[in-house]
C-alpha cells in the first residue's frame, strides 16, 4: 500500500497570499480556456499590458500570468469621471502534467494574452473506436 | 436606455449612481458570481482639460478597424463587436469569462464637440479619444467697459 500513487490533485497555492513590493492594485484578468485536440489555449484580457510587461511562469504545475500596466497620466487634464481603475494583472492556474513544458507559446495582441500550452505527445487525444461484436 | 450624463459626476457623488452600484453589488453577493452581469461595456474614464476632453475605454481584443466612433452634438457613441474564434470539431471550453458579441455605448459629454477634429487611437487594448470642444460652445469672456 505504501507504493500507492496519490492521484488526487492538490489545489494550487495562490501566490496572491504574499504581499507585493509595488503599491499598486492587482486585478484578476478574465480568461477563456479552450481545450483542443493537441493543446490547451488560454486567452486573458489584460488591457494596457504589452509583450514586454507580460510574464508567464510555470513552476511545478502552477501557471502564473502577470502583467504590469503603467498608469497613463493625461497632462494638463484632471480626472473627471472613472469607471475602471488601472492596475497590474495576476492570475494563477493549476495545470495538468500532460502539458509539454518546452512547448508553450505566448502572444500579446491588442491587450489580450494568448497562451498555447501544447500537450505532451503521449497525452494527445487518441480516438478509440468502439466496435460491436 | 440608461445613458450616463458625465457632467453630473463632476464633483459630488451622484446618489442615484451610488444606489445602483450598491444594488448591483448586493445582487452579486447573492448570485454567487464573480463579476457583475449588467456591467456596461466598454468601461470608460474621462479627463477634462481646458478645451477638450479625453475619453479612454478598455477594449481588449477588438479589431481597431471595426470600432465605430460617432459624435453628434454632445453625444459620443462607441460601437463595435468583439469576436471569439468559433470552436472547431473536438474543442471545448474549460471556462469562458470574457464577453463577446456586439456592443454599443453612448455617453453624454459636458459640452458640444468639434466632430471633425476628434482623434482616436487604439493601443494595447485601450481606445483613447481626444474630443475638442466646439468653437461655438466655448465660453466667451465679456469684458466690462466703464464709461
Amino acid at each position: 500500500m505504501e507504493n500507492k500513487v496519490d492521484y488526487q490533485r492538490k489545489p494550487a497555492q495562490s501566490p496572491m497570499e504574499t504581499e507585493r513590493t509595488r503599491n499598486r492594485k492587482v486585478y484578476i484578468p478574465k480568461a477563456d480556456i479552450i481545450e483542443t485536440g493537441n493543446a490547451i489555449v488560454l486567452y486573458a484580457d489584460m488591457p494596457g499590458a504589452d509583450e514586454k510587461s507580460v510574464d508567464v511562469t510555470l513552476e511545478k504545475n502552477v501557471l502564473t500570468i502577470t502583467g504590469a500596466v503603467k498608469p497613463q497620466e493625461q497632462v494638463g487634464r484632471s480626472m473627471f469621471y472613472a469607471e475602471y481603475d488601472v492596475g497590474d494583472y495576476e492570475r494563477a492556474f493549476t495545470i495538468s502534467d500532460e502539458v509539454d513544458r518546452n512547448r508553450i507559446e505566448a502572444v500579446v495582441k491588442n491587450g489580450v494574452l494568448k497562451l498555447t500550452l501544447y500537450k505532451a505527445p503521449q497525452a494527445e487525444v487518441r480516438k478509440i473506436t468502439v466496435r460491436t461484436e | 436606455m440608461f445613458r450616463p450624463v458625465l457632467w453630473r459626476f463632476g464633483g459630488a457623488v451622484d446618489p442615484l449612481r451610488e444606489m445602483q452600484r450598491l444594488r448591483q453589488e448586493m445582487n452579486q453577493v447573492f448570485s454567487g458570481l464573480d463579476h457583475p452581469l449588467n456591467e456596461e461595456f466598454p468601461p470608460v474614464n474621462a479627463w477634462l482639460g481646458e478645451g477638450d476632453i479625453i475619453i479612454t475605454a478598455e477594449l481588449p481584443g477588438v479589431d481597431p478597424g471595426k470600432v465605430d466612433i460617432s459624435v453628434v452634438g454632445d453625444t459620443l457613441t462607441i460601437s463595435g463587436s468583439r469576436e471569439t474564434e468559433p470552436l472547431k470539431e473536438g474543442e471545448s471550453y474549460h471556462r469562458q469569462e470574457r464577453g463577446h458579441g456586439r456592443f454599443t455605448r453612448s455617453l453624454q459629454l459636458p459640452f458640444h464637440v468639434e466632430a471633425g477634429k476628434v482623434e482616436a487611437k487604439y493601443d494595447r487594448g485601450i481606445l483613447r479619444m481626444t474630443l475638442p470642444r466646439a468653437e461655438a460652445d466655448k465660453p466667451r469672456k465679456i469684458s466690462v467697459k466703464s464709461e
